[in-house]
């Protein structure tokens, strides 16, 4: 028996090995790689010639432009990480919402289903920038359009302010409400993703559950936060994760540092900046993801 | 026998609280259809509003009595688009390049995925740790080094060591995508080998072993028997791989600005349609100054975008039954 000197063990490491193969190599050369070279150059300064490029070290000096002397980073930067932190929770209560309703019983459920999938499909930086020059943009402003958008559709924002803050919530939230209600357009397109997650997990909770819970007499109320939400808080952990890398791959930093690159070709600004947005993004993602977890009800 | 008053009673008691259960379900269910209706609405309306735009006449525009549908019918718009977009040339082209990426990704994902869910070597876990790693790190990050890789191509110095060059410029051509895709780490690769190994995690081992048993190696078991039950997170990946490729604007201005594609042409497409325009209606010939009507150049751009998603929208009409009873069996979740 030539060829059998390893042991059936050895022998599927290497298999598992081969498996992997084209993943590991395109990690090394293509992850690995340039993660190290962009620290690299972001310590210094970077000139493109026709042959390649060549490099100066100049310390610390890149991050110090991108975060004291740049005139808008610090601003775009805050300005997404605020956006993310407002955009995520409603995607991720409008998200649990839309799942619970379609993963009830009801005719036209399939069509439904379809449909609020469908966000997922069209979502595209490219068509909301041509969008952005489509018809309805050239009434003016994005505050013209809102208030002509309110005006035609004869709904007054004032109105349901006043009621919240009659009922006496504060202020501030009222504000947050209102605001999610004027952005559903936005809020619902961009979680298809996370509906299709949570409807998963819903699928995956037992029936007998349920009927457990109704025969001792728990309402359809109870049943949701005593068996539904434990069961889901999981994948709640996976869609703040995703909602959160996925509001930023599209943000405004994004494009400031494609542009600090490619335009005004200062790459090894671009590089620190970079670094500065993804160390952000990791330490948002640990918190977040630290004080999740400790709440989250594994089986 | 006593009375029968309180039987009747209590049937009577039951028979109010049935009525009020019955009252409370359709209210209940006439809600449920009024939120779906609605967020429905909300979703298809953009996607009606841009038919009715593209089978407006210009005239139509300034007509405010019109909401939805034209009352002069053309197919001028739709045609104006198209030659503005170049339209099938393109579409072939990059249905070409989606294609041929989104069937690499998920051969490599697939292959990332069973080696991860099945099999243990040493470090196994850490570099699973890793491919997670590749969905955190923003993509913004590699920009840089990935234009310069690709700017002058070489892997370990062999293209430097046969013809002495700098390495081969790959920018504006397919092969950096083809490159990404083939060993798993372009667009969102990482969150499809975890789909894949998840699913395969919850494939039953005794199939595998029985497999070895009748003398099937590691490979063949993966071909013949993995693959084939793998479809429902094969068609999530394809579709969610296709759909995501077909609009990635992120690499495609960055590796191939030049390449005519779907998404880097419709991005540009205001810009496109404001100086062709003129010239199509036949106004602007020789260069004079007559600008385009800003209305028609956005009536131009909205049946731009719609010919744009028609093709997504089509390829989705096909699966998305599949897709949406697939999801629920795919192993998204753990």
């Amino acid at each position: 028996m030539r060829g059998n000197k390893l042991s059936l063990n050895h022998k599927r490491s290497f298999l598992g090995i081969a498996f992997i193969t084209p993943w590991l190599l395109g990690f090394v050369f293509l992850f690995a790689t340039p993660l190290i070279q962009s620290i690299k150059f972001s310590f210094s300064k970077l000139t493109v010639d026709p042959s390649g490029f060549s490099l100066n070290w100049v310390g610390w000096s890149n991050f110090n432009n991108a975060l004291f002397i740049d005139a808008s980073f610090n601003r775009v930067l805050t300005e997404s990480v605020r956006d993310m932190v407002l955009n995520v929770p409603m995607i991720l209560f409008f998200s649990l919402f839309s799942a619970t309703l379609l993963n009830q019983k009801f005719r036209g459920r399939i069509l439904a289903r379809a449909i609020f999938f469908l966000p997922v499909i069209l979502a595209s930086n490219a068509i909301s920038a041509a969008e952005a020059s489509g018809l309805i943009n050239l009434v003016g402003d994005a505050t013209a359009v809102n208030e002509l958008g309110q005006s035609g559709s004869q709904y007054n924002v004032m109105s349901m302010v006043m009621i919240l803050s009659d009922i006496g919530l504060p202020l501030s939230f009222v504000d947050y409400i209102v605001d999610a209600i004027l952005r559903i357009y936005e809020i619902i397109t961009s979680s298809g993703v996370q509906i299709l997650i949570f409807l998963a997990a819903l699928q995956s909770v037992p029936g007998a559950m349920y009927e457990v819970a109704k025969i001792e007499g728990a309402t359809a109320y109870e049943s949701f936060w005593k068996i539904t939400f434990p069961l889901v808080s999981p994948l709640i952990l996976t869609n703040v994760i995703y909602t959160i890398i996925d509001s930023f791959s599209g943000s405004t930093v994004t494009r400031m540092i494609f542009t600090t690159a490619f335009t005004t070709q200062n790459f090894g600004l671009s590089a620190a900046m970079s670094w500065i947005y993804t160390l952000i993004i990791s330490l948002i993602l640990i918190i977040v993801g630290y004080g999740l977890s400790k709440r989250v009800h594994y089986n | 026998m006593q009375s029968p008053l309180p039987v009747r009673k209590e049937a009577n008691h039951y028979r109010v609280q049935k009525a009020r259960g019955k009252a409370v379900d359709i209210l209940y269910s006439l809600f449920r259809y009024a939120l779906v209706i609605g967020i429905s609405f909300i979703i298809v309306y953009p996607l009606i509003m841009k038919f009715s735009i593209a089978f407006k006449d210009k005239t139509d525009i300034y007509n405010p009595t019109i909401y939805l549908i034209p009352v002069h019918f053309t197919l001028d718009n739709i045609k104006m688009a198209m030659q503005i977009l170049d339209y099938f040339p393109l579409l072939g082209n990059t249905l070409l390049f989606v294609v041929v990426t989104t069937l690499l990704t998920t051969a490599s994902c697939a292959l990332a995925g069973y080696g991860f869910a099945r099999f243990s070597f040493p470090g196994s876990n850490i570099l699973f740790a890793l491919v997670v790693l590749t969905l955190l790190v923003p993509t913004s990050t590699l920009m840089v080094p990935m234009y310069l890789h690709f700017r002058s191509f070489d892997i370990l110095g062999l293209v430097q060591l046969f013809t002495g060059k700098d390495g081969i410029n790959l920018l504006n051509t397919y092969w950096p995508s083809v490159i990404t895709s083939a060993t798993a780490i372009g667009l969102k690769a990482g969150l499809f080998i975890y789909i894949f190994r998840q699913f395969f995690k919850g494939m039953p081992k005794e199939i595998e072993e029985a497999a070895l048993i009748d003398g099937a190696g590691g490979v063949k078991t993966f071909l013949r028997i993995m693959l084939p039950n793998a479809v429902s997170p094969m068609i999530t990946v394809i579709l969610f791989c296709f759909v995501w490729q077909y609009n990635d604007t992120f690499f495609t201005s960055l590796f191939m600005s030049e390449v005519a594609l779907m998404p880097t042409k419709v991005s540009s497409l205001a810009a496109q349609a404001n100086a062709l325009l003129p010239g199509l209606l036949g106004t602007g010939a020789g260069g004079s100054n007559i600008k385009a009507d800003p209305n028609h150049v956005a009536m131009i751009i909205d049946t731009g975008i719609l010919l744009a998603i028609i093709p997504l929208i089509l390829l989705y009409m096909v699966v998305q039954r599949y897709f949406v009873e697939s999801v629920e069996r795919s192993g998204i979740i753990g």
